[in-house]
């Protein structure tokens, strides 16, 4: 199980969802991601790709205009 | 037992691709998404952009739908690839510059590239004859299938019964009979099959779910072009095109004015890479320009800048300016009058 970092800062909906899913792609199930972003819309799509595609959601962190929500790998992606 | 088909639909985020993809997995297909991110989707931007509509929600419908469906949605960032489908259309713009055909075989091509990839058997769509004046024609739907090399292996659930079988109709995979026959503008028969589908909230884009048919969009689409003197773009050129006002008060330069702070603060994303004032003395918004500018150019700027912030009845503002090294200076001038702005200058 390792820790990644993604920076979807600045990027809007849905690039932070495509990185997040790209990213998701190359770990391992166990590893979990932080993907921080700005778009506020990050807040329900990516626990909802989360959700679709099978991963958990950890904690979600907002910090004036920063949102880190914590992506649990638990399937190998297709 | 018959080994279960798989197919792969294309989500939008409105109701027909959301009923199309149910009607398949109703025939037990199993069914998983895929959308395109063309960089023109709506999708919410200027939502999350702007401060105002911060209590709007704001949520990708294409995601929505697939977790509404139970359904995996793949999302592809398409956006290097697509460019060449919005600057040479092989079958031309519709009212604005949206290609809307040649995004269709696009798109269909590029999930049959996907389908062939995955090991996937066909493509669903939830494309209605006659639904729309482009890509959606009684003439048009073969070229869509033809051009895009799916052929019989793309599905339109809605309409499939006013259309020549396809392959999994032929090889008995799914019913023909379960299948529809819509055609035409009306929503009527959409509506009917969410009812009986149970499905309660769909989306419903104002204007569609493309940047390129809004006509404000293209016109300022084909500026950017112009004033660049090339046709060709980068992300960051069109997301910037949906951002707050454009005015191109001399041919060489435009420039583009945050309307409120969440446009500011999107804006001040940007500054690094353009020359952009604010008002200093009295509050007022962030003004980026695009072009290339000498001393009197600014100062046409900086009066402009100040016609839309706190400063435009006072006498005299302080703007500051900031160039490419980020080298400031301060300049002290007269707002322009609403009279000064020609409505030509917006764009």
């Amino acid at each position: 199980m390792s820790e990644h970092e993604l920076d979807a800062r600045n990027l809007l909906c849905p690039l932070p969802v495509i990185r997040t899913q790209d990213a998701v792609k190359k770990l391992q199930p166990g590893d979990r991601l932080h993907v921080h972003c700005t778009d506020p819309g990050a807040l329900h799509d990516i626990p909802t790709w989360c959700r679709i595609n099978g991963h958990g959601v950890g904690d979600i962190v907002q910090q004036g205009r920063e949102i880190v929500i914590t992506v649990q790998v638990v399937a190998g992606e297709d | 037992m018959a080994e279960q088909r798989k197919a792969v639909a294309l989500i939008s985020g409105g109701l027909d691709s959301m009923l199309a993809a149910k009607a398949m997995l109703e025939q037990g297909i199993r069914v998983e998404g895929i959308n395109f991110f063309t960089g023109f989707c709506v999708e919410g931007h200027t939502h999350a952009i702007r401060r105002q509509d911060a209590a709007k929600p704001k949520r990708n419908n294409a995601l929505w739908v697939a977790e509404q469906l139970g359904i995996k949605l793949h999302i592809v960032d398409v956006i290097e690839e697509y460019k060449d489908v919005v600057l040479n259309p092989k079958h031309g713009y519709g009212a604005n510059l949206n290609p809307c055909l040649d995004c269709k075989i696009f798109m269909v091509h590029k999930a049959l590239e996907w389908i062939d990839a995955h090991g996937f058997d066909f493509i669903i769509t939830g494309e209605v004859v006659g639904q729309r004046p482009m890509s959606q024609r009684k003439d048009t739907m073969p070229v869509v299938a033809r051009e895009s090399g799916a052929e019989d292996r793309l599905v339109r659930p809605l309409c499939a019964q006013n259309l020549p079988a396809t392959l999994p109709e032929r090889e008995g995979w799914i019913d023909r009979e379960r299948m529809y026959g819509f055609s035409g503008r009306s929503r009527k028969p959409q509506m009917a099959l969410a009812k009986q589908y149970g499905f309660t909230e769909w989306a419903q884009p104002a204007g569609g779910c493309c940047f390129l048919t809004d006509e404000q969009y293209a016109h300022k689409l084909a500026d950017f072009w112009q004033g660049r003197g090339e046709r060709r773009y980068e992300l960051d050129d069109i997301m910037l095109l949906k951002v707050g006002r454009h005015l191109r008060p001399r041919p060489h330069f435009k420039m583009i004015i945050g309307r409120e702070e969440g446009e500011n603060n999107f804006l001040e994303g940007y500054r690094k890479q353009f020359v952009h004032l604010r008002a200093l003395s009295l509050e007022g918004p962030l003004a980026l320009i695009d072009g290339h500018v000498d001393d009197s150019d600014l100062e046409l700027a900086a009066r402009l800048v100040c016609r839309f912030g706190k400063g435009r009845d006072a006498e005299r503002v302080q703007v500051v300016i900031t160039d490419l090294h980020g080298e400031t200076r301060v300049m002290d001038v007269a707002p322009l009058s609403a009279d000064d702005v020609p409505q030509a200058w917006y764009l």
